[in-house]
């Protein structure tokens, strides 16, 4: 917590960053939320700890938050995976964010480009949470029409209120796709085939994209777990294309790229 | 006002009357992690506690979609046919009494002027078994906006906790009347006149003075730096909206295809950039601050002086369910004290 706090104070005094995004104290003892320290004296608000949850890579690509100027930003392996694939879809360019990587022992390690980014997540596990493997495992050993069914459930209580996009780092897009209305692509209305169209589209927008942090199922008021769509489909391009958001800032987009030497025929 | 009391075991004799006599009820449920009103036929359906619903009851009368009109292309002609709304009587049973309250709110935005058919038919048609809350959690603020966790305003019939096997059974208005009429046996007098119940309700700490917040709000409309600086962590999704049960605005729209289609009402928020996107591709609002500004503003300034009454009861769902830990009592709280 102190080196941290040091580490904050430090960067904001020297002006090496003009704001520390970070987790203080939220509404509630067992809740943390996010804070856009700018100067030395602020720090003291920022901790860390398992309440820390929420992927404050999010914040990068806000109009309102990238207005205060260079950020440092507290790095969880999630944000620290977002911001090398935010990298890889030139959202954010190399040095233009100071990342800080911290470990369960409250070290602080000090990331200022992309290189040191893939490093410093190299040796760490990708892997989803037991929780969402089994999750998982529990929803690929159903038939194909339970699966249907158990997701027409889960959806049934969907009111778009798109907390599931706000919340995603890699949902970014100035104007999303379900808000074009010439042609509209996708209906307005939380009625059951606009909200699958809605889930559906995300999840495919999503494919190969996801580095697998869960906000948005986190975000979401009505609990539903749509996080395991777009982790499904992560673990799907990675056995067929080998290929894993977040590890590289140079990392090739699976729905995106062509090779002339594919294996697949239909393609050339 | 008339009091009762009802045993708790006695809710589900009370249902099937109810249903015998063609109503339809509507009770909190449990979905996933969520609790949501659903219809129900017995009491054990219903979640069996909870401090607030993650759900307000308000697309009982104001539904998340909802069918406006149908329309089909004849030649150079378009036929048009009005939906025709058909209404079960039905009773809201379990909600809280801020819920309760919100109603009012709704039915001043849809009596404004125009009066909406929709929304007042089914307002009609629905009587509110509101029950007192007992516990809290540290995002109510229904007393610092008027309200209460045994405030009867808004209810037809206010049952409170009374002991493990008893609601006391307060008869608000005449619908809830009909309400014991259907069942009266049910209903035992209570003994030894007026039974005080504030005993057993929550105690939901006052956060702010409603009069001074009111009072300070326009005077900080221009203070961009303040509701951008609260703002900053807002994400832009519409969940505070959504989950408020009085917020009220919603957007049409048309699914169309060459033959004809159909026009539909469905929830809208204040907090999405796109609410304000003019077709001419300019925004009056631009930023997250100027939205939430406007979320506030609407809530506690303009609501107040063109309905005569404030659009928040203090649920506390907004807060409670944001992902970002936007708290509009810490934020209101902050602004009441600005005025000082």
């Amino acid at each position: 917590m102190d080196a941290l706090r040091n580490k904050a104070r430090d960067l904001l005094s020297d002006g090496s960053v003009q704001v520390v995004i970070g987790y203080g104290p939220g509404s509630v003892p067992d809740q943390a939320r996010a804070v856009f320290l700018r100067r030395p004296e602020q720090v003291g608000a920022l901790f860390f700890d398992d309440r820390c949850h929420q992927n404050l890579a999010v914040y990068l690509t806000k109009p309102e938050v990238k207005a205060l100027g260079k950020p440092a930003i507290v790095g969880t392996p999630a944000i620290l995976r977002s911001i090398l694939q935010l990298a890889a879809e030139n959202q954010i360019a190399d040095g233009q964010v100071l990342a800080l990587g911290v470990d369960g022992d409250g070290r602080v390690t000090e990331l200022p480009d992309f290189k040191s980014i893939e490093d410093f997540l190299a040796p760490l596990p990708a892997d989803l949470s037991p929780q969402e493997q089994e999750q998982l495992a529990r929803i690929e050993a159903m038939s194909r029409s339970e699966r249907w069914n158990y997701w027409i459930d889960q959806l049934s209580c969907c009111l778009r209120c798109y907390a599931c996009r706000a919340a995603c780092p890699l949902c970014y897009c100035g104007r999303c796709a379900v808000e074009a209305n010439q042609p509209q692509w996708i209906p307005v209305a939380p009625h059951p085939r606009g909200v699958l169209e809605w889930h559906l589209a995300r999840a495919m927008h999503l494919a190969g994209r996801c580095v697998n942090c869960g906000s948005c199922a986190k975000a979401c008021p009505l609990g539903i777990p749509i996080h395991l769509l777009t982790q499904m489909l992560s673990q799907e391009v990675a056995k067929r294309f080998g290929l894993q958001a977040g590890r590289s800032a140079k990392r090739e987009y699976v729905l995106g790229t062509f090779k002339p030497d594919d294996a697949e025929d239909f393609i050339r | 006002m008339e009091q009762r009391l009802l045993k708790r075991e006695s809710v589900g004799q009370l249902f099937a009357k109810l249903a015998d006599a063609g109503w339809r009820i509507v009770g909190p449920c449990r979905s996933g992690e969520a609790v949501v009103f659903k219809d129900v036929h017995a009491p054990q359906e219903m979640a069996a506690d909870y401090v607030q619903t993650t759900l307000s009851p308000k697309s009982v009368v104001f539904p998340r979609y909802e069918l406006l009109l149908r329309y089909r292309f004849e030649g150079k002609d378009v036929k048009i046919d009005d939906e025709q709304i058909t209404v079960v009587p039905t009773v809201i049973f379990g909600l809280r009494p801020c819920d309760a309250r919100s109603l009012a709110v709704l039915n001043a935005v849809f009596s404004w002027d125009y009066q909406d058919v929709f929304f007042k038919t089914r307002l009609e048609n629905t009587t509110i078994i509101t029950v007192s809350c007992t516990t809290s959690d540290p995002y109510c603020f229904c007393t610092s906006v008027n309200g209460g966790p045994g405030d009867p305003q808004g209810s037809d019939l206010l049952l409170t906790p009374f002991d493990a096997d008893e609601y006391l059974v307060e008869i608000v208005t005449d619908r809830g009347r009909a309400i014991v009429d259907q069942a009266p046996e049910l209903f035992a007098p209570a003994a030894g006149g007026e039974v005080n119940k504030v005993r057993v309700l929550a105690d939901v700490p006052v956060r702010f003075e409603m009069s001074r917040l009111v009072e300070c709000l326009p005077r900080v409309f221009n203070d961009e730096a303040f509701w951008a600086e609260q703002a900053m962590r807002c994400l832009g999704c519409g969940a505070c909206a959504f989950l408020c049960p009085a917020c009220a605005c919603f957007d049409i729209q048309d699914e169309a295809d060459r033959q004809g289609g159909v026009r539909y009402r469905c929830w809208d928020s204040c907090g999405l950039s796109l609410f304000t996107l003019h077709t001419s591709g300019h925004n009056p609002r631009t930023t997250q601050g100027q939205r939430w500004r406007q979320r506030v503003m609407h809530k506690f300034s303009y609501f107040k002086d063109r309905l005569g009454t404030i659009a928040c009861v203090g649920c506390g769902r907004c807060s409670r369910s944001c992902p970002a830990d936007m708290n509009l009592a810490e934020h209101l709280q902050a602004l009441a004290e600005t005025s000082a």
